[in-house]
């Protein structure tokens, strides 16, 4: 640039506030939320009072008032769908929370090789849903799936006799089973963080007063981490109630509709239905469920907090 | 105080160029070159179809870029397409069902004034083709599409296994008959208890492979095979959209219960959410003695060095007590009405009817519906599979083709798994609730729907 631009543009930018700068700064990150996130977001709540069915486009858009609202809450299949994805969430969050803590335990001793153990249970995490979805479909296979056979090393059940995914009684374990083999080292890796914050001084003075290691534990280890815990709950269980691309690779929602959580319900009524206006509602409701729900955890965090 | 203005100069022309770039970037024109994409299922005839392709690029110097993807996301990824008015495809090979929805959004060029043109007629190709995948409303003639991929579902036999006289032997003791290919379900179940568990070759075979896919049409492509066969019917032919009693007979209720019964008794361990692939790979690893899959797939089965050639048997889908038909499979092509070569895509059309492409078609590994092609008196004997098709061809039906078919689809999806895979309910409970759910469909769509 010749030196008289420069000076013009030097001119041009002297004027400029701070906050007016801040404002360009930000100005684009703005746009941009305003655009894909609250716009839809508008749009959304617009179309879940109207009928409109993407597939059919073009009959005349309705407005349908609540209809769609109170056809799903009266829908006994969208129950039954909450109730799965509860009865998922519930479990799945349990067994990371028990299994994550005890591992975050055993990691927080110094041992030797605590680095490399670390790396190794840190692995699953760090894989696709959907590589996780498709290399445990082939583990699950009654017929040359491993896990089978190493099932009926133990129980003396034939292999194929049984199915993983395919079994009423045994998907929703199963989808159980794989979300917490994934997801128990990232509890882990949260809780790991509240074990190496409790300053040593804590315990030495607990040792002074022959506090058993049992102690120890139900009065400094676990009251000091529980905010942790809960943070990794409140991430988990968010995270979980939306599952859909492991769950959609492992079962899509079979046998039957057994393990079909309501985000595969959801997204086959938006986007293999193509009931816009319905599918709309659905997501408002869902969306209302998790923001109230994490809303009042969050609060009861701020008091483990404060304690 | 000089850093801190350099800083503001930087900040402000950093947001200045962004800006301009952005407005530039939008008005940008890209340089077009002669250029087709046509969308279609990754699957063994669109392999074909990329083969046969060369040609057309040879005579009309337009290249042809190809958008294949997998069956299990084939709808949900071209239907969004489509919804969005994208211009990913000029060309689509679309399935049957689409039609509807297709002509109705208009996201299909109506053909007619092509044909007039080109004298393309429809008259030449396999009636049930054009129905299926051509005409909208069905049996009018309001043409959105080609007939590109005639195809039904039939079935697959290890004929050296048949064939081995200990196994003819021991199934004659069995059944006082001889064993062959089925002509019925009752037979063919029979055919399938008779192999399942059976050890061949120290290895442990099942009696048959059926659809039982739960995410997107599997089981739904393959329960219809028998229900069609047992009474079932989409609505009665009297009165368009009366579905209570026809889709919920208890002959139909009967048929239901068959396939559930083939199910349990004769399929191999796990297929409980199986489709085409894992079809196609029971029978290559020689796991069953029947296999239930569509004609496509069988050019390919045809040609395996482990189970193809003399080993394969092929047979058309067996009848039932009350009929005998098959599902139809297939796709038509079409011109996508936003596509900004649409000259072009018409001229693909243009070439792909001619018949002697439609004969390189089914050389190749494709399924043509030219008359002159299947009806030629050498075709039968041009493929081991041919006779069968031809039959198969005669007696298809299919799926509803509604705009709201997918909606149609997946309910019955859901109804069907629940009842034979999940165990849930009776096979009448499921085809009541069946009922319910297509007449709030169609009543959401305005179709007076009658009752009785």
């Amino acid at each position: 640039m010749s030196e008289p631009a420069k000076s013009r543009d030097a001119r041009r930018v002297r004027g400029l506030s701070d906050r007016t700068i801040a404002w360009l700064f930000v100005a684009p990150t703005i746009a941009l939320l305003l655009a894909i996130n609250i716009f839809p977001l508008v749009w959304m709540i617009r179309l879940s009072f109207t009928s409109l069915n993407l597939s059919m486009s073009y009959l005349p858009l309705r407005f349908v008032g609540l209809d769609n609202f109170t056809d799903i809450l009266t829908d006994e299949d969208v129950w039954f769908r909450l109730q799965t994805t509860a009865q998922f969430v519930i479990w799945s969050v349990a067994l990371q929370v028990v299994i994550g803590y005890g591992l975050a335990l055993l990691i927080n001793r110094q041992f030797r090789g605590h680095s490399f153990w670390t790396t190794i249970i840190l692995l699953p995490m760090m894989l696709s849903p959907a590589v996780v979805g498709n290399f445990w479909t082939l583990l699950l296979q009654p017929q040359i799936g491993p896990f089978n056979y190493l099932i009926s090393l133990f129980t003396g059940v034939p292999p194929s006799s049984f199915s993983m995914t395919g079994q009423v009684s045994l998907a929703p374990w199963t989808i159980v089973l794989v979300d917490t083999w994934m997801w128990a080292p990232y509890v882990m890796l949260i809780c790991l963080a509240g074990l190496r914050s409790i300053p040593d001084y804590i315990y030495e003075a607990a040792e002074v007063d022959r506090a058993s290691p049992w102690r120890q534990f139900w009065s400094i280890t676990l009251p000091m981490t529980m905010p942790f815990v809960m943070l990794a709950v409140l991430f988990r269980a968010i995270e979980n109630f939306k599952m859909f691309d492991m769950v959609n690779l492992l079962t899509s929602g079979g046998p039957g509709s057994t393990t079909e959580l309501v985000s595969i319900t959801l997204k086959r009524a938006a986007f293999e239905k193509w009931r816009t206006g319905y599918s709309s509602a659905l997501a408002i409701i869902l969306f209302v469920t998790v923001f109230g729900a994490a809303n009042i955890y969050v609060k009861a965090l701020n008091k483990v907090k404060q304690r | 105080m000089r850093r801190l203005k350099w800083l503001r100069s930087t900040a402000a022309s950093a947001v200045l160029a962004t800006v301009a770039l952005g407005g530039l970037g939008g008005g940008e024109a890209a340089a077009q070159s002669k250029q087709l994409t046509l969308c279609w299922a990754a699957w063994d005839p669109a392999n074909a179809l990329v083969e046969l392709g060369k040609d057309f690029t040879k005579q009309s110097g337009i290249e042809m870029k190809y958008e294949f993807v997998p069956w299990t996301s084939y709808a949900d990824r071209f239907l969004n397409e489509l919804n969005s008015h994208g211009k990913l495809c000029d060309l689509i090979i679309g399935d049957s069902q689409w039609i509807g929805g297709a002509a109705e959004n208009k996201w299909y060029v109506k053909l007619n004034d092509f044909f007039d043109k080109e004298k393309i007629s429809m008259d030449d190709f396999v009636p049930a083709t054009v129905v299926g995948y051509s005409q909208w409303p069905k049996n009018s003639p309001n043409y959105w599409a080609l007939p590109a991929m005639a195809d039904a579902v039939g079935w697959t036999y290890r004929k050296d296994w048949f064939s081995r006289p200990e196994i003819q032997s021991a199934f004659k003791a069995k059944y006082g008959r001889d064993l062959a290919p089925p002509k019925t379900y009752d037979e063919l179940k029979q055919i399938a208890e008779f192999f399942q568990g059976r050890e061949i070759d120290g290895k442990k075979v099942y009696g048959a492979y059926i659809f039982t896919e739960r995410g997107s049409e599997g089981i739904t492509m393959g329960v219809t095979n028998v229900l069609y066969n047992y009474g079932f019917s989409y609505d009665n032919p009297k009165k368009p959209y009366q579905m209570q009693g026809v889709v919920n007979s208890p002959e139909a209720a009967k048929g239901l219960e068959f396939y559930k019964e083939l199910y349990k008794c004769c399929t191999a361990p796990g297929m409980t959410n199986a489709y085409m692939q894992e079809g196609l790979d029971a029978f290559k690893s020689g796991q069953v003695a029947m296999q239930m899959n569509w004609f496509a797939f069988f050019p390919g089965l045809y040609k395996d060095p482990n189970v193809g050639g003399d080993k394969i048997g092929f047979f058309v889908n067996p009848a039932g007590p009350n009929g005998h038909f098959t599902q139809l499979g297939g796709q038509g092509i079409s011109v996508v009405a936003t596509s900004d070569r649409k000259d072009d895509a018409l001229a693909y059309i243009k070439w792909f009817a001619q018949p002697a492409v439609q004969q390189k078609w089914w050389q190749l590994g494709g399924y043509s519906a030219l008359k002159a092609v299947v009806d030629a008196p050498d075709f039968p004997k041009s493929a081991a599979f041919a006779p069968q098709f031809l039959e198969s061809m005669g007696i298809v039906k299919d799926f509803w083709a509604e705009p709201s078919y997918a909606q149609l689809l997946l309910d019955m999806q859901k109804r069907v798994h629940d009842y034979v895979v999940a165990d849930k309910g009776t096979a009448q409970q499921a085809l009541d609730l069946l009922v319910k759910d297509w007449t709030k469909v169609f009543k959401e769509q305005g179709k007076q729907v009658a009752s009785q």
